[in-house]
């Protein structure tokens, strides 16, 4: 009897000893990012100065766009509520020293993924929200209709620090045609230069010339040319050396994206659940024990599909009806003639 | 450092740079290394600087002794200049130049010459160029006009000394500076061509001019907004400076007979000098310093090109960001020094 109990008690033991193990495991998994996050209570959030589409301010300071909503699935994921957000307006020279500098811990501005930002400087890239590539505006009465109308002494305006500024000389290099750089920090003043007639094209992502376009005296009066010069997959980075939460954003995102593929709206993801397809009960929670994987509860995806909506809704209220760009062109579901395409959430 | 993942070193300097840049001294273009477009950011704030600095001061020295003067409308213009361009931030002047000026200023192809040959444009300002023909022999002939000058100065001075007369130093000077030249483009082989811009149509609607010289909007704006600010701030040391001279001095001048003239040149000037010098070598080193606002309007300086473009492609912030404040660190001792030597030198020699 007593060896019965001696026995027992190390069975005990022993299963309270792989039980703290196993949870101590668990809270190691919770990164430093995390628990800061969940500490302050808000995401940090780095956005544009003000891109209409992708992340742009109204005049009560409330943030719209499809990189907002990057943002705001996280924090729907993390914290539980999609308006628990911090955005820091960030211009593009400064949006990397403010990651790695850890004033922001997710920089959603479309931000173009390349090898030597994600590898050289302590960058990590988690996946594209947008597929896009360079392109030039004109006047309409230029004459201009194809970048092979460019010549020599041409001027070109565009914002500093991006990848536009190399894109632009590999191009012009290319074509063997003398031009003018004219580089200005800040967006709206590179608008108002082009605008003013300073110069005599204005170059950046195809996506930013339709909504910076707006902006114009007259916005009838330019067009933007046909080609695309380069590519631009943007999407949302993060500080490199945090697995955790790298998974977390990265996770966040193709989820609002394979919701879409499944038909999970905002509007009819709580009758999902009892949804006959396991993977969609595995996106919205009812099956699987997925959240635990990533250090967080089951219902994360589910948040992220009612607060914030799919991929398809966010495109739609933020680039279509603003008429930015009514078409979708890549960024369509992989099913439905684009190149979105991602990962399984199982 | 390590653990967010950032290396650090100096080694992209040499790398190729792969941006261009719209304006610069030297020649520069993407396949050149990053230290070359340090140079050239370098090359175009000093530019910027000694622009400003010139015009500064000739705006200054000219309103703060009109401030002094005894016509009321000259006294209150200038009183109004100075109140309103100290009291307006700097960064808001820079803007208003150049987006103001850059509306008005008309497009190539409606710009009427100047003279016939210079054109103010929005694309910026045009100018004719000089083509030359054995250049260094026209330095050296500057030069040497410069060096006999300085003789002719000190050979003056030392007559004046010793026999009490006076020699017309300027003359002299204007007359060895325009005929050693002179002789160059006779004797030397020194020839000069004058290249006019020529307007060339780019599209249906848009122009620009090639050949001749140009000097982008971006620079003409920057250079007016600061040496427009940084004068007002000169002229108030000039008129501290002239006001410190005791009366007594100028009538004393004036009871032994020198003109006005000679009062304000070797009496007054040389003692308000002591007083000016030391708060407008501040002056200087703040238009320095604020020739960084040029990024707002995309004039390629220091911190533009190098601090910006080079800065966000390699993703080397500290060391970028090092360099660029030992940089001006440096430009602002090395102005320091010149004019604390030029301060000793005006200063009173005790025997």
């Amino acid at each position: 009897m007593f060896k019965l109990v001696k026995r027992l008690t190390s069975v005990v033991a022993m299963f309270a000893v792989l039980f703290t193990f196993t949870t101590e495991t668990m809270a190691a998994k919770k990164s430093k990012t995390l628990k800061n996050t969940q500490k302050k209570g808000f995401v940090r959030c780095g956005v544009s100065q003000g891109l209409p589409g992708f992340s742009n301010a109204d005049a009560a300071g409330n943030w719209t766009g499809v990189d907002v909503d990057v943002c705001r699935a996280v924090a729907a994921a993390v914290l539980g509520d999609a308006s628990k957000v911090k955005f820091t307006p960030l211009s593009a020279k400064e949006r990397f020293t403010a990651l790695t500098s850890n004033e922001i811990d997710i920089l959603s501005r479309n931000t173009t993924w390349t090898l030597s930002r994600d590898a050289d400087i302590g960058l990590t890239f988690v996946g594209v929200n947008f597929y896009d590539g360079q392109g030039f505006m004109v006047r309409k009465n230029s004459g201009i209709s194809s970048v092979n109308d460019f010549k020599a002494g041409v001027s070109a305006c565009t914002n500093l620090g991006t990848t536009t500024e190399l894109n632009m000389r590999d191009f012009f290099n290319s074509k063997g045609i003398k031009y003018e750089p004219v580089t200005f920090e800040k967006a709206d003043e590179v608008v108002a230069a082009y605008d003013a007639g300073r110069c005599d094209t204005y170059t950046t992502d195809k996506s930013g010339l339709a909504a910076q376009r707006i902006k114009l005296s007259n916005p009838d009066d330019h067009m933007v040319l046909p080609e695309t010069i380069s590519k631009e997959p943007l999407g949302p980075v993060v500080r490199q050396g945090d697995s955790v939460w790298e998974d977390i954003v990265r996770w966040s995102l193709n989820t609002m994206i394979e919701a879409e593929e499944y038909g999970v709206t905002s509007a009819n993801a709580d009758m999902m659940k009892t949804s006959d397809n396991p993977a969609v009960k595995r996106l919205v929670g009812a099956e699987g024990e997925l959240g635990a994987a990533l250090g967080l509860d089951n219902e994360w995806s589910l948040r992220i599909i009612k607060q914030v909506g799919n991929y398809g809704e966010s495109y739609k209220r933020n680039i279509a009806d603003t008429g930015i760009l009514p078409d979708r062109g890549p960024n369509q579901l992989w099913t439905k003639g684009g190149i979105l395409y991602v990962p399984p959430a199982r | 450092m390590e653990n967010r993942g950032i290396t650090f070193g100096y080694g992209f300097l040499s790398q190729e740079s792969s941006f261009d840049v719209q304006f610069s001294l030297i020649e520069y273009d993407g396949s050149h290394s990053y230290f070359r477009a340090y140079l050239v950011g370098l090359l175009n704030t000093i530019l910027v600087s000694v622009i400003g600095i010139v015009f500064a001061t000739i705006i200054g020295v000219v309103v703060g002794i009109a401030r002094l003067s005894n016509n009321y409308l000259i006294e209150r213009t200038a009183a109004i200049y100075v109140e309103f361009f100290r009291n307006i931030p700097l960064l808001l002047q820079i803007f208003f130049w150049y987006f103001a000026a850059l509306r008005a200023l008309p497009l190539p192809e409606k710009a009427e010459p100047i003279f016939g040959v210079f054109f103010l444009t929005i694309k910026g300002f045009f100018v004719p160029a000089f083509v030359w023909n054995n250049l260094n022999i026209f330095i050296y002939s500057i030069i040497a006009a410069i060096i006999s000058i300085v003789f002719v100065r000190l050979y003056s001075k030392k007559k004046q000394e010793n026999q009490g007369i006076q020699t017309p130093v300027l003359s002299i000077s204007i007359g060895l500076l325009i005929i050693l030249p002179l002789l160059s483009f006779l004797l030397g082989g020194v020839s000069a061509s004058i290249e006019i811009p020529v307007i060339e149509q780019l599209s249906q609607t848009s122009f620009t001019y090639i050949g001749g010289l140009k000097l982008p909007p971006e620079l003409i704006s920057l250079a007016l907004a600061l040496s427009l600010y940084t004068a007002t701030f000169i002229a108030e040391c000039v008129r501290a400076g002239v006001q410190g001279v005791n009366k007594g001095q100028k009538e004393a001048a004036a009871s032994i007979g020198l003109t006005p003239n000679q009062v304000l040149k070797l009496v007054v000037m040389p003692q308000a000098l002591r007083i000016i010098i030391p708060p407008t070598t501040n002056q200087y080193l703040n238009l320095t310093k604020n020739s960084s606002l040029a990024a707002a309007i995309a004039y390629p300086d220091l911190v533009l090109v190098f601090a910006g473009t080079a800065l966000m492609q390699t993703g080397r912030a500290i060391e970028i960001v090092s360099i660029t404040m030992l940089t001006y660190l440096t430009l602002s001792i090395t102005i320091s020094i010149f004019m604390n030597w030029y301060n000793k030198k005006i200063a009173i020699k005790e025997k």
